[in-house]
């Protein structure tokens, strides 16, 4: 068997999944691309420069915190946040925009591009082109648009040019297929910051390495606070970088129990879900092989969640290949599940988590209270809910007598 | 098919002999591109039957896809529309195998993406696809580095794999790019999606000629070409001219399948007339 860290190997595979499933004009770009993303990870400047742009403009390292009032309202594990709601433009997603703006800026490439789906990797991207004064386009689904408002808004204050797709269904895998439509066409000067570990070869392990910063931050911080490692690792998973991030410095550690949660939607057996594991199939899509929710003919179908940025039919390949090798367990939590956790996490903690984090508080839910006090369970706390007020007015607004935010 | 043209297939294939034959005539290919099912089985299949009476010589045929990421909005459009009244890939493959039935010589390439070919199991659609008659098969999402998920399997099946080169192929890559083609080399004219604009004839010439020292397939220019001067400029020095956009655009704007089936004709003929005699 292949040791999970020496993953992908020189195709890009991590096991059958993953590879460079793009058309021929972007072949060239992507095998330059992974040539110098090499180059810069052995590259003790351009390590320097990361470092320096991680700690003093996103704000790293981020806390780990002890939840002492959720840990006592579900009664058993002790729960630990890891606050990636803390950095700068609030999420996780920064880490990776930092790291291939650094990149892009090297290739001496002009122009940057990105999808979003609920905005946040939109909002770093146009945070990263902004400070190093790159045009940025952000491409992003009609119906997106509709429900992200605020986030759009602070795309468009740091410059971005932020365009609507009305291509498919309008959501964040058509927002991707404009994205690479617009890269094949501007392949000399562009560089596009995918904001998840999935796409092509190199993006999946280039993404996974900017973001595991995070599980090497909680493995130093867990052994000074108990000296020694935590027991579980939880994390939401729409395309997977926040749970990558957490999850690959513990990948050898075969006593740390991880869980990776898939947004459930209405429930997966309604059809009506973004879980692509619990309920996909292998497949072939935006260049890389992964589960992908699809009918028997190959077809992608709309992946249905509350929250916008789990809302993709797919997921990193490398969860795949860890799905199969059951390294990782993957489950589901529903729309209503992450709606009550996260109306917990905000009465006991004081935190408004986003509705993606909120799943992976669901299965908190679940689990914590069968858990002794001694298992240290650490949850990334992968972004902040502001971004979703709207969405959670239109749920909850009548519980608290609001119509509209 | 009769024993007789069994027989012939196995030693040459039928774009080889298409090949062959306008060669004779000092002419270029034309191949033009429609959606399988666009906009419905019905009229599609009609569409199909009368290409080469239109004047087609080589047929290329799009299995659609829910994301095809390499096209322009015309042929999105046209995907959507097939898939929305209930092309599937099976449907696609009956499509050929019904054409073969009246004609055994007009080549046919089934264009896509990967993904429907995959889940469709790429043994059995490999075996149905050469049963059903087709010739080739253009996978946009199918880089050389990949060439044991289909390119390799379809050469047993004596269907040929059509390789793109485009214009970021560079002289380091193309041996790759060339290695295992066959039937012919499909040069993208411009970077960027299909329907985009037009390329430049001096700059695609010195391409095409670059090529030509490279491969001895025939070699096709397509992307943005869309009309029948575009046609004859480009038939001057490649040995295919495709034309896709263009006319998926004529069903698009069609009021009923009567009238794509007028339109789409109707510009196959000004094209196979311009590359008629585009050399003289």
């Amino acid at each position: 068997m292949n040791k999970p860290l020496s993953l992908p190997d020189a195709n890009g595979l991590f096991g059958s999944f993953g590879g460079r499933f793009v058309a021929e004009t972007l072949m060239p770009l992507i095998l330059e691309l992974q040539d110098e993303y090499a180059t810069a990870k052995n590259d003790p400047e351009f390590q320097r420069q990361l470092a320096y742009f991680q700690g003093d403009y996103v704000g790293r390292p981020s806390p780990l915190y002890f939840a002492e009032r959720l840990s006592e309202h579900f009664g058993g594990a002790s729960i630990y946040l890891k606050r990636e709601e803390l950095n700068h433009t609030g999420a996780h997603k920064i880490n990776n925009c930092i790291g291939q703006v650094l990149l892009a800026k090297q290739m001496g490439k002009k122009r940057i591009i990105a999808e979003t789906g609920a905005g946040m990797h939109g909002v770093a991207t146009a945070t990263v082109a902004a400070r190093f004064g790159l045009p940025c386009v952000i491409y992003m689904g009609a119906t997106d648009i509709e429900r992200q408002q605020p986030n759009v808004f602070r795309m468009k204050l740091l410059g971005a040019e932020v365009i609507p797709v009305t291509s498919g269904t309008g959501t964040l895998k058509d927002a991707m297929n404009e994205a690479l439509r617009d890269w094949v066409t501007n392949v000399d000067d562009t560089f596009y910051i995918i904001g998840t570990v999935a796409g092509p070869h190199p993006y999946p392990a280039m993404v996974r390495d900017f973001q595991a910063v995070i599980g090497h931050e909680t493995r130093a911080q867990m052994s000074e606070k108990q000296g020694r490692l935590p027991d579980s690792l939880v994390a939401c998973i729409g395309g997977g970088s926040n749970a990558m991030g957490l999850f690959h410095p513990f990948l050898n550690d075969a006593d740390v129990k991880m869980i990776g949660v898939e947004a459930g939607g209405k429930g997966v057996n309604s059809g009506l879900h973004a879980a692509s594991l619990n309920g996909g199939t292998p497949g072939v899509l935006h260049g890389n092989r992964t589960y992908l929710l699809q009918n028997e003919d190959g077809q992608i179908i709309d992946a249905h969640s509350i929250s916008a940025g789990l809302d993709y039919p797919g997921i990193g390949p490398e969860h795949a290949w860890l799905h199969e090798q059951g390294r990782v367990e993957y489950v589901s939590a529903t729309d209503d599940e992450a709606l009550e956790a996260f109306q917990i996490c905000c009465r006991q903690e004081g935190i408004i988590p986003a509705l993606e984090t909120a799943h992976a508080l669901a299965e908190v839910a679940k689990r914590a209270p069968t858990l002794p006090c001694e298992h240290l369970m650490v949850v990334n706390l992968s972004g902040r809910g502001d971004k979703d007020m709207m969405s959670v007015a239109h749920h909850l607004g009548d519980k608290f007598g609001v119509k509209n935010v | 098919m009769s024993a007789i043209q069994e027989n012939d297939m196995t030693n040459t294939s039928r774009l080889e002999h298409c090949f062959t034959a306008l060669k004779q005539q000092n002419r270029p290919a034309l191949v033009s591109y429609l959606t399988a099912g666009d906009p419905d089985a019905k009229t599609s299949r009609r569409l199909l039957h009368e290409l080469p009476e239109a004047g087609v010589d080589i047929i290329e045929l799009g299995m659609p896809f829910s994301d095809p990421m390499a096209d322009g909005p015309a042929i999105q459009k046209a995907a959507l529309r097939a898939l929305e009244n209930g092309q599937t890939q099976a449907k696609t493959l009956e499509m050929v195998r019904q054409f073969r039935e009246q004609n055994s010589t007009t080549p046919i390439v089934l264009m896509g993406y990967y993904n429907p070919i995959y889940c469709y199991g790429v043994e059995r659609f490999l075996t149905d696809a050469a049963k059903a008659g087709v010739d080739g098969l253009i996978v946009v999402d199918l880089p050389p580095e990949h060439d044991e998920e289909l390119c390799q399997p379809a050469a047993q099946h004596g269907i040929d794999f059509i390789r793109l080169a485009t214009p970021t192929t560079d002289a380091k890559r193309l041996p790759k790019v060339l290695a295992n083609a066959s039937g012919f080399i499909y040069y993208v004219s411009v970077a960027g999606v299909t329907g985009g604009s037009a390329p430049t004839p001096e700059r695609l010439e010195n391409a095409v000629n670059q090529l030509r020292e490279h491969t001895p397939l025939p070699i096709a220019v397509g992307f943005g070409i869309r009309t029948a001067e575009q046609a004859a400029t480009i038939g001057r020095f490649s040995d295919a001219v495709v034309v896709g956009s263009a006319l998926v655009d004529c069903i698009e704007h069609a009021s009923s399948g009567d009238d794509a089936v007028t339109r789409v004709h109707g510009l196959v003929k000004e094209l196979a007339e311009s590359v008629r005699g585009c050399r003289y």
